[in-house]
């Protein structure tokens, strides 16, 4: 096989989970609220934070999401509230992965004490309910995004080292971390270059979930008004402020909750089917 | 014998994957009543799913597409998932491979043997528990049968399975594999307790198996698979003795044999896979009488006289083909001074009350370019031994030297210089190469290492590495899941010779090959010891192996040295009992003869 034919053998591969349904559609939905997210500044017909018509007014040729409790344009806010979330959510959950991740590799890799003691120190943690924990955080560090980021990403933390600690166990017994070790590798060249490379896949499965978590984190703080502050536009803040005016214009709270829904579904969708992919990929079809 | 009078008679069973690709190709058999057939081929030659759709079972993604099958006169195939299992257990029944993970931990054995008498009740009267415990010579206690299976040996586990699969009496018993994955002397046991079983019973039996030495000891008549097809079939010892079809010779070759000692000889390549077999002769492309016809056209499985068939178009000439005996590698004496000395070495697992002891007080030495076996049962100790030697376990006492240099126990504290010159090759291929890795960056890993090479200057050298062990050097770009168990093999002995090394420990490295892959990765071994005068610390359970490449053997019982001798003197007249007692356990081919 040609060095090209093998690039794009190994492509078609990593791309396998598209080829379920589960998995295009997740994709697909992901994608849709992405692009909202990303782009939809660009095409809001007004401002997020000026008042310019009458608040809960139903839809109408103008705003045809109608206005909210101050009589914002809905759509305008919607379109640029999604930026905050992902973001937030998204850092969150890498600087969760970053720390936890690294607590697991080695805490599975050392045949020491350390591992007792990372992994102890993760139960503690995990031990506390997660909202409680980041509320209680934000309560004495002050209301600040960054308060915010770091909170979710030490309550998701813990569980990326469990993760990655049973896979990292797993693979340090196996013979080419032996060869490694009998060629006197130090630990972080058979951390970086045996084990990492193979614990990439239970990683990418359980990336979405972890993500969609963040998500429902930094929604529900948001709901509760410790994270982003009005006059800000956010999903999750939309939804805060104009529980209110749910029977006048109910658009107000569907729209918003409808895509933080839709993005955790199809991050649900496209890790259940990464999972899979890779799962068949390592057992093969036939022994 | 006549179709109706036989137990088991297929006629042109093909099976088939989902996709279209057959699996099993018209394989036709027939057993008599009290017989038994070895159905032998090595991994991917379709053996253990015909021995399954004897069961009417296929695995999933796998079906029947043709043929018939008939079980004392039942009809087998085109039967129902229903159907099919009320006919098994009463018409046929199955003996697993690995009897560990086909028990049910959760169920005591009483349990697991009343579940079969309970299925088929109805059929006829029946033994009990008991019994069925005692036909097999477990104890046939009240308080054995309510054991879990954890409780049991792994022999005692696989006797347990035979008596499930007896206990309603049978015709037919379809044997997969039933003793691989015990020691010899346990095998020899069981394959004792089949025979006996088989005596008493007259009991029809397939026994599928890897290993031809082991089936040559039950087997009436065998039948040798290849690619999904029967090549040869005939009575044992005929087939054996003088082989017809050339794969067959090639494997009779290639199986390692302590007391007739010979150069092995490998089969070169390796087997299609369903749906890359060739048109013509499935084994013609590693066939050394392959003429022009043989690519062309399949060559049908015709009578070649004495009861016998094979599918072969030029099988007159196979009997031309000859084996060599084994050539020295050296003779005479080694070079003055050990190059490694291992001293009362003595090494524990676990810690606390847990602790086992694994080796205790093992002395050797091993010479530039000789090779030292040790050889043990599981749980002899011997790959703690090779572990401590080459640093990934610390031993509790006594010392490792290296050229009369005393080496740390644990491989990162010893000097570069000695890790290099000292390699280690595992036993499992599929588990000791990174599969995120490509093959170029794996055998030019060592170089960088341990000699300082700058990585383009060392995976310049892959390409010779991989020429040096025989594989192709467009391999370098592939990941190892896209290459055969004994290319595996043969790129693991290639990254361990990246480093130059003076010292290779190879850590029962064919144990988990095929007999003909085997062959070729000993025959590799041999010359490199010659072309490079590597010394070789070699570690096996299997005394063939070690009569095939070894100088000198120490046998190790429970972690103590019973004897060390030459190899020669240790086959032929061993003083030991622990060694005399190995040396009968081990399979053999029945001694060559005359077969007409």
């Amino acid at each position: 096989m040609s060095a090209a034919a093998h690039a794009a053998e190994s492509l078609r591969e990593r791309f396998r989970f598209l080829g379920t349904a589960t998995g295009a559609i997740g994709f697909f939905l992901l994608l849709l609220v992405l692009a909202i997210a990303a782009l939809g500044p660009f095409f809001a017909p007004h401002s997020p934070t000026e008042p310019i018509g009458v608040p809960f007014e139903r839809p109408s040729a103008e705003a045809p999401l109608g206005y909210d409790v101050l009589g914002r344009d809905v759509l305008s806010r919607v379109l640029w509230g999604g930026r905050s979330v992902l973001a937030l959510a998204g850092l969150a959950t890498l600087l969760a992965y970053a720390a936890g991740g690294l607590a697991g590799l080695v805490a599975g890799y050392s045949r020491s004490l350390v591992d007792p003691i990372i992994m102890r120190g993760a139960d503690v943690l995990i031990s506390f309910p997660a909202l409680l924990f980041i509320l209680v955080l934000i309560t004495g560090a002050g209301t600040s995004k960054a308060a915010l980021v770091a909170g979710v990403a030490i309550v998701q933390a813990p569980l990326v080292a469990r993760i990655l600690r049973t896979a990292t166990l797993e693979q340090s017994v196996r013979g080419f971390v032996e060869a490694a070790v009998a060629r006197g590798e130090g630990t972080f060249a058979v951390l970086r270059r045996e084990i990492l490379p193979n614990v990439v896949s239970p990683i990418a499965a359980d990336f979405g979930l972890r993500f969609t978590y963040s998500v429902i984190l930094v929604a529900s703080v948001n709901f509760f008004g410790l994270g982003l502050q009005p006059p800000d536009a956010d999903w999750a803040l939309i939804i805060s402020e104009n529980r209110d005016g749910l029977t006048l214009n109910p658009w107000v709270i569907l729209v918003p909750a409808g895509l933080i829904a839709t993005l955790t579904i199809s991050l649900n969708l496209l890790g259940d089917s990464v999972a899979r992919a890779l799962g068949r990929s390592r057992a093969g079809v036939l022994a | 014998m006549t179709e109706a009078a036989a137990a088991l008679a297929v006629n042109g069973l093909t099976v088939s994957l989902a996709g279209g690709e057959p699996i099993v190709e018209d394989v036709s058999l027939a057993v008599a009543p009290g017989a038994v057939l070895g159905l032998v081929g090595e991994s991917g030659s379709g053996k253990t799913t015909t021995a399954l759709a004897l069961l009417g079972f296929c695995r999933p993604g796998v079906r029947v597409v043709a043929g018939e099958i008939t079980v004392a006169g039942e009809t087998m195939s085109g039967l129902g998932e229903a159907a099919a299992r009320r006919l098994r257990g009463r018409l046929v029944s199955y003996v697993p491979q690995d009897p560990e993970s086909s028990l049910n931990p959760a169920l005591r054995i009483r349990r697991a043997i009343q579940d079969m008498l309970d299925e088929h009740a109805a059929a006829r009267e029946l033994s009990t528990v008991e019994e069925a415990l005692e036909s097999v010579h477990l104890p046939a206690t009240g308080a054995f049968a309510e054991r879990y299976p954890h409780q049991l040996s792994g022999g005692q586990q696989q006797r347990v399975t035979i008596a499930v699969a007896l206990v309603c009496e049978p015709p037919l018993v379809v044997l997969d594999e039933p003793t691989t994955g015990l020691d010899v002397v346990t095998q020899a046991r069981i394959l004792a307790e089949i025979e006996r079983l088989r005596r008493e019973r007259s009991l029809a039996m397939v026994y599928v198996s890897h290993d031809l030495a082991v089936v040559s000891q039950v087997a009436d008549r065998i039948a040798v698979m290849y690619a999904g097809r029967i090549v040869e079939e005939g009575p044992t010892a005929a087939v054996l003795g003088e082989p017809r079809h050339p794969y067959t010779h090639g494997l009779v070759a290639s199986i390692p044999d302590y007391a007739r000692r010979r150069s092995l000889r490998g089969i070169p390549g390796v087997a299609p896979g369903p749906g890359d077999r060739p048109r013509g002769c499935a084994f013609a492309p590693r066939c050394p009488l392959k003429v022009e016809r043989c690519e062309l056209e399949l060559p049908e499985l015709e009578e070649v006289g004495g009861g016998r068939r094979a599918r072969c178009f030029e099988w007159r000439r196979t009997s031309a083909l000859v084996t060599e005996a084994r050539k020295e590698a050296r003779t005479g004496a080694w070079e003055a001074g050990p190059l490694l000395a291992v001293e009362s070495l003595s090494a524990e697992h676990g810690r606390g009350h847990a602790r086992v002891v694994a080796a205790h007080q093992v002395t050797f030495t091993l010479a530039r370019g000789e090779c030292v076996a040790l050889v043990g049962e599981s749980g002899s100790g011997k790959t703690t031994i090779a572990r401590a030697v080459a640093g990934l376990h610390a031993p509790s006492s006594g010392r490792i030297l290296l050229e009369d240099v005393a080496l740390a126990s644990k491989a990162r504290k010893r000097p570069k210089e000695a890790r290099r010159r000292l390699q280690l090759v595992f036993q499992n291929p599929y588990d000791s190469l990174n599969p995120r890795h490509r093959v170029r960056d794996a055998v030019s890993r060592p170089a960088v290492v341990l000699r300082d090479l700058p990585r383009r200057k060392a995976e310049a050298e892959v390409g010779e590495l991989l020429e040096r062990v025989r594989l192709p050097a467009r391999l370098a770009n592939r990941f190892p899941d896209e290459l055969s168990g004994g290319e595996r093999q043969r790129v693991a002995i290639a990254r361990a010779l990246a480093a130059r090394p003076d010292v290779l420990v190879c850590d029962e490295i064919t144990s988990a090959l095929d007999v003909s892959v085997q062959a070729a990765v000993l025959e590799l071994l041999g010359e490199l010891r010659v072309e490079l005068g590597l010394a070789l610390l070699f570690i096996s359970h299997d005394l063939g192996v070690v009569a095939a490449i070894a100088d000198r053997v120490l046998v190790l019982e429970q972690g103590v040295v019973r004897e060390e001798a030459p190899v020669e003197a240790l086959l032929t007249h061993s003083e030991d009992e622990y060694t005399r007692r190995l040396l009968e356990a081990a399979p053999r081919l029945p001694v060559r003869s005359a077969a007409s």
